[in-house]
């Protein structure tokens, strides 16, 4: 029951966070978009590659406790959205750091790590995940 | 113009709501659907199509196709009618039941049969929270640990913050549910709870806890639709659909302007009033989609009802059986329980009962008009359901 392709081909987003910028409006969008959803077709065939630094805000964030079996070992485990300094928001863990330590409004970097794996022999799944400034 | 026929409501039947381990998922939508026929004072083959509202018989039960497998057990195979599994994940129930309507209005067909059934309980251990996960984006919400729990709750710090909101507000969605369904002898929860019990439950995703998440629950519910033709005909008794309407936003939460407001559930609630021609005042209770505490607050302020922020003051006032707007009569998704795909027709049951007058213990008095909300996953669908009587 592998995921392989699933997994690889969105490496470029997950391992250096890459994200699409509307050539006709200039915003950035991550994770990345085929269309921008302000210029509709203006945008089609203009979207560019473009790489997100990984610094950000702290929106909202949740200790989780019920997880599902890939997370079983990590629990309990923080979950922010993270508003990027580029603009789009998004939704990850934090790490190396306690839920009192942070709070709406601490300042986080991405930082690249193992997510999960694919059952007991199958490949490591990274990506990022954000630690305090 | 041709008129477009009215559609009514003229039965409907449910299983018991709970955790069924001895019951197959095509028993209990099949028993559903047979107890709808019956108490339409139908039979089966007056059916001209079926829509089932079903979220994850795929990945709980690995059964696909489940209208097709209802209709060949119902009994009507040999009927060959169009039958048809819709899937809007949560809401998929409400989307089932507007498909039929539709279908009826547009004069396409005068009699269908909306089911709506989930096995929850099917699976042991962790997976049904992956299974679950896939009502919200697998590979920028899921694939990072956010599990459909953790997003309300990301919903709930930000709205408790801003608002200045206490756990007590959130409480009180759950102990109402719980008032409500030990009136229900379907539901899954029968048990009054206390605001003390619902905010020192195990921690689920802080600041939720067990309390504030509507549980796993197997279940289903059907009701039949008929047009103004046929009920005339027959002279079936029914409660109309009045308003019928649903929207759909940006999917993932971080996709969202706001985290605490869902767009898609502010747009149908204007839609369907529009078409039923009432006001939110008009409406005598609301079955709405609290599948945790705090999209309860969420859906009260954007049905209507408050103000955003401020949906804590209308709960302090009441929102039980007997108060000027009466919450999730049936117990809601907390206690009546949470069957994903059957939800939406929960809903549109407990309203055919309460405006029937069939609600038992439960019935709110001169109960008028139902407005009904299914929401899907953390809000990027909403349909909202007016029903009346006149």
């Amino acid at each position: 029951m592998g995921e392989l392709s699933r997994m690889w081909r969105e490496m470029p987003s997950r391992y250096r966070m890459q994200g699409d910028k509307c050539g006709n409006c200039s915003q950035i969008y991550f994770p990345p978009r085929e269309v921008c959803p302000v210029c509709h077709r203006d945008s089609i065939g203009k979207m560019q590659e473009v790489d997100i630094d990984g610094a950000g805000e702290i929106l909202s964030f949740t200790v989780v406790h019920e997880a599902p079996p890939a997370f079983l070992r990590q629990k309990p485990y923080i979950i922010a959205l993270v508003k990027l300094k580029e603009g789009p928001v998004i939704t990850g863990q934090i790490v190396d750091t306690l839920p009192e330590e942070i709070d709406i409004g601490t300042k986080v970097r991405s930082v690249f790590r193992k997510i999960s794996e694919d059952g007991k022999s199958g490949v490591i799944h990274y990506g990022y995940k954000f630690i305090p400034e | 113009m041709r008129k477009l026929s009215n559609v009514y409501v003229i039965g409907g039947g449910e299983s018991k709501y709970g955790e069924l381990w001895d019951r197959s998922l095509r028993e209990i939508a099949v028993e559903a659907g047979l107890k709808a026929v019956e108490n339409a004072g139908i039979r089966t083959k007056d059916l001209n199509a079926i829509y089932m509202g079903n979220s994850l018989g795929g990945l709980i039960s690995k059964q696909e196709h489940l209208s097709a497998l209802m209709s060949d057990y119902a009994g009507i195979a040999s009927e060959y009618i169009p039958s048809m599994r819709i899937e809007a994940s949560t809401a998929s129930g409400g989307a089932a039941f507007r498909q039929a309507y539709l279908s009826i209005k547009s004069g396409e067909h005068d009699v269908v049969m909306v089911g709506g059934a989930e096995k929850m309980t099917e699976l042991y251990g962790t997976e049904i929270i992956d299974i679950t996960s896939s009502l919200v984006d697998r590979e920028w919400e899921a694939f990072n640990g956010a599990t459909p729990a953790a997003l309300a709750a990301l919903s709930a710090r930000k709205y408790m913050r801003d608002f200045n909101v206490k756990k007590e507000a959130l409480a009180a969605i759950s102990v109402n549910d719980h008032a409500n369904a030990s009136l229900n002898d379907n539901a899954q929860y029968r048990n009054k709870i206390t605001i003390e019990q619902a905010l020192n439950a195990t921690p689920i995703a802080e600041p939720l806890n067990l309390m504030d998440c509507a549980p796993m629950t197997d279940g289903a519910s059907s009701v039949i639709l008929a047009s103004e033709k046929y009920v005339k005909e027959h002279g079936s008794k029914g409660v109309r659909i009045m308003g019928s309407a649903v929207s759909q936003g940006p999917f993932a939460l971080h996709s969202r302007k706001s985290f605490y407001t869902v767009e898609p559930t502010i747009i149908s609630t204007k839609k369907a009033l529009e078409q039923a021609k009432i006001k939110l005042g008009d409406i005598s209770f609301v079955e709405m989609h609290d599948s945790y505490s705090i999209y309860g607050l969420m859906a009260l302020e954007d049905l209507g009802f408050a103000q955003k922020g401020h949906a804590s003051e209308l709960v302090e006032n009441g929102i039980g059986l007997n108060s000027n707007l009466p919450v999730n009569p049936s117990g809601g998704l907390k206690a009546k329980g949470f069957p994903y795909g059957a939800a939406g027709v929960s809903q549109i049951y407990e309203a055919y009962l309460q405006l029937s007058g069939k609600a038992g213990k439960r019935q709110i008095k001169n109960a008028s008009y139902g407005l009904l909300h299914n929401m899907a996953g953390s809000g990027a669908a909403s349909v909202v359901h007016i029903l009346g009587v006149e």
